[in-house]
C-alpha cells in the first residue's frame, strides 16, 4: 500500500483526499480489515447533496454492515462504479482503486493527520 | 456474563503468527479470519480448511450406567448407538426449551464423549450434574467429568480432507479410508491418543480431531504441511458461520435457545419419544402451542443480506411482522442472500414470497427448503 501523505482521516475510519474543491473519500485499510471481505456497497449517486456527519451509504461484509459517513458538506460528483461492481477492491486497495465517492465540498472541516489517525487505531493507518 | 479475562486456545500463538484477526467468542479469543473469510469459505467447498475449535466444551461420561444416564439426561437415545458412532442430540429444559445442542460420541462400550458449545459449557455442566440424581441406579455406576480444559479440537473440512490427513506426518489413522460419516475411530499423533471423527459443521466432508492441548500445535503444523500442496488454508469463525448457514445448520443463540422447542427448529426427530422418561419429554408431548413460530429458510435476490434481528412481513405493504431473521448472509457459494428466520405458522411452505425490512428498505425473500447448499456425494 502506498503511503499518501496528502490523505486526511476521520474518526469514522474514512480517508479524504482534497484536490481543489473536490474531496475523494474512501475507508481506511484498518476499517476494511475490521469489516472483513466486503460484498456489497450502497453509495450515494452523483448529484446527491450530503451533509457532514450524516450516514450516506452502507458497506456490507459477510459478517457485518458498516455505515459510510459524509465527512464534508457538499454534492456527490462521482461514485466509483468499479467498486460497486467489485466490492473486493475496498479490501485489496482501500486507499487507491477502492475509493468510494468524490464530493464537491462547500467547506472543509478539521480532519485528522495520518499520525493522529494512527494514534486512534493504535497502529498505522 | 463473566468478567474474567478472555481465554485463548493452545494454538493462539500459531494463529497470531499466521496473521489472524481475533474475535471474542464465548469468552475466548478465537480467529475470526486469517486474511479473507470468503477465500476461507471457498477453500472448504473446493479443497480444505483447518479450523481451531479448542473453545468447544467436552464432557466424558464413563461407566456401566453411562448410557442409561445419557438417555434420561438428553433427548436422544444414546444407548442405541454403536461404539464408534456419533449422534447429534439436544439437552432440554423441563419446559422443552433447548439448553444446548450437542454431538455425542460413543468411544467405548461404556464411554461417551459429549461435545457442547463453548458458550454453554456452564449451563450444560450444571444440567448434567443435576441430572446425575435422575439416573436409574440399577443401571450401574458412572462418572461425569468436564474435560474441556484437557481437550483441544482441530477440524479439517473440505473434499481434500481425507487425502490431507492420510498424508499428515505422525498421524496414525488406520481405518480412515473406511470411516463413515458420523463415525469416529481411535487414532494417534506421535504416540498421543486422538479421537478422529468424520463430523463437522460446514456441510462438507471433513474430520474433527480431539487430542490433548499440549499436542495441538504439532498436529496443526503437521496437517498444515501436508495440506499446503492440496490447497488447505487455516480458516476462522467468520467462514465457519457462512458455511454452516449454507448447510442449513442451526447455531445456538440464533436458531436455538431456551424459548425454542426442537420441533420449531425443524429438529422434531432428534428427541426419541419412544424411549422412557427424559427431561423435557412431557413438554414436548404438549408441544410449543399452535401459534409457535417455525424455522424457515429464505432466499433473496441481489446482494443485500437480511441479518439477525431483522423483521419479516407477509408483504411489502404490511406493517405487522410475522417473523424475525435469526441468521443471514450473502451466500458465498450461491451468490445470493440467504437467511434463517422464525415465522408464524402458515408462512413456512416453500415458495412463499415474504418481505424483510433491511434497515428501512423492504426486500422480497422467498421461503425455500433447507439446506441451501448440499454437497455432491462422491
Amino acid at each position: 500500500m502506498t503511503e499518501n501523505t496528502d490523505l486526511r482521516y476521520t474518526a469514522e475510519h474514512e480517508w479524504v483526499l482534497v484536490e481543489g474543491s473536490v474531496a475523494t473519500i474512501g475507508i481506511t485499510a484498518y476499517a476494511a480489515a475490521q469489516l472483513g471481505d466486503i460484498v456489497y456497497l450502497d453509495l450515494p449517486e452523483a448529484g446527491t447533496e450530503i451533509s457532514g456527519g450524516s450516514v450516506v451509504g452502507e458497506i456490507e461484509s459477510t459478517k457485518s454492515v458498516g455505515e459510510l459517513f459524509a465527512p464534508v458538506d457538499g454534492t456527490v460528483v462521482e461514485t466509483n462504479a468499479a467498486v460497486v461492481d467489485s466490492p473486493e477492491l475496498v479490501n485489496s486497495d482501500p486507499l487507491g482503486e477502492g475509493w468510494l465517492i468524490k464530493v464537491e465540498f462547500t467547506e472543509l472541516p478539521t480532519l485528522l493527520s495520518a499520525d493522529e489517525y494512527g494514534a486512534l487505531t493504535g497502529a498505522g493507518a | 456474563m463473566t468478567s474474567t479475562a478472555p481465554r485463548s486456545s493452545p494454538l493462539h500463538s500459531v494463529h497470531a503468527a499466521a496473521g489472524a484477526s481475533f474475535t471474542d467468542f464465548a469468552g475466548w479469543q478465537m480467529p475470526v479470519r486469517y486474511s479473507s473469510d470468503l477465500a476461507e469459505h471457498h477453500a472448504v467447498r473446493t479443497a480444505a480448511a483447518l479450523f481451531d475449535l479448542s473453545h468447544m466444551a467436552e464432557f466424558r461420561v464413563s461407566g456401566e450406567g453411562a448410557a442409561a444416564f445419557l438417555d434420561v439426561a438428553l433427548a436422544g437415545k444414546l444407548s442405541a448407538i454403536e461404539v464408534g458412532q456419533a449422534k447429534y442430540s439436544l439437552l432440554l429444559a423441563d419446559d422443552g426449551g433447548i439448553i444446548d445442542d450437542l454431538v455425542v460420541y460413543r468411544t467405548g462400550d461404556v464411554d461417551f464423549l459429549v461435545v457442547a458449545n463453548a458458550s454453554n459449557r456452564e449451563p450444560v455442566a450444571a444440567a448434567l450434574e443435576e441430572r446425575v440424581a435422575l439416573a436409574t441406579s440399577s443401571a450401574g455406576p458412572f462418572e461425569l467429568a468436564d474435560v474441556s480444559d484437557d481437550t483441544a479440537l482441530i477440524a479439517v473440512q473440505g473434499p481434500a480432507s481425507r487425502a490431507i490427513l492420510e498424508a499428515t506426518a505422525g498421524l496414525d489413522a488406520v481405518g480412515i479410508d473406511a470411516l463413515r460419516y458420523y463415525r469416529a475411530i481411535p487414532a494417534s499423533f506421535e504416540g498421543a491418543p486422538v479421537l478422529l471423527a468424520r463430523t463437522g459443521y460446514t456441510g462438507e466432508d471433513g474430520f474433527e480431531l480431539y487430542l490433548e492441548p499440549s499436542r495441538a500445535e504439532a498436529l496443526w503444523q503437521a496437517v498444515s504441511l501436508a495440506g499446503d500442496p492440496l490447497g488447505l488454508v487455516p480458516a476462522g469463525l467468520a467462514s465457519r458461520d457462512t458455511l454452516r448457514l449454507e448447510a442449513g445448520m442451526p447455531l445456538y443463540g440464533h436458531e436455538l435457545g431456551l424459548h425454542t422447542q426442537p420441533v420449531q427448529a425443524g429438529l422434531g426427530r432428534v428427541p426419541a419419544l419412544g424411549k422412557p422418561a427424559f427431561v423435557g419429554r412431557e413438554a414436548l408431548e404438549r408441544g410449543p402451542g399452535a401459534d409457535a413460530r417455525v424455522l424457515v429458510g429464505l432466499e433473496g435476490d441481489g446482494r443485500r443480506a437480511a441479518r439477525a434481528g431483522y423483521l419479516v412481513y407477509a408483504s411489502d405493504d404490511s406493517t405487522t411482522p410475522i417473523g424475525e431473521v435469526t441468521s443471514g448472509a450473502l451466500s458465498p457459494t450461491l451468490g445470493k442472500p440467504i437467511a434463517l428466520a422464525y415465522v408464524d405458522p402458515g408462512f413456512q411452505e416453500p415458495g412463499n414470497l415474504l418481505s424483510i425490512d433491511i434497515r428501512g428498505t423492504r426486500l422480497g425473500y422467498r421461503t425455500t427448503t433447507l439446506p441451501f447448499y448440499r454437497r455432491k456425494k462422491d
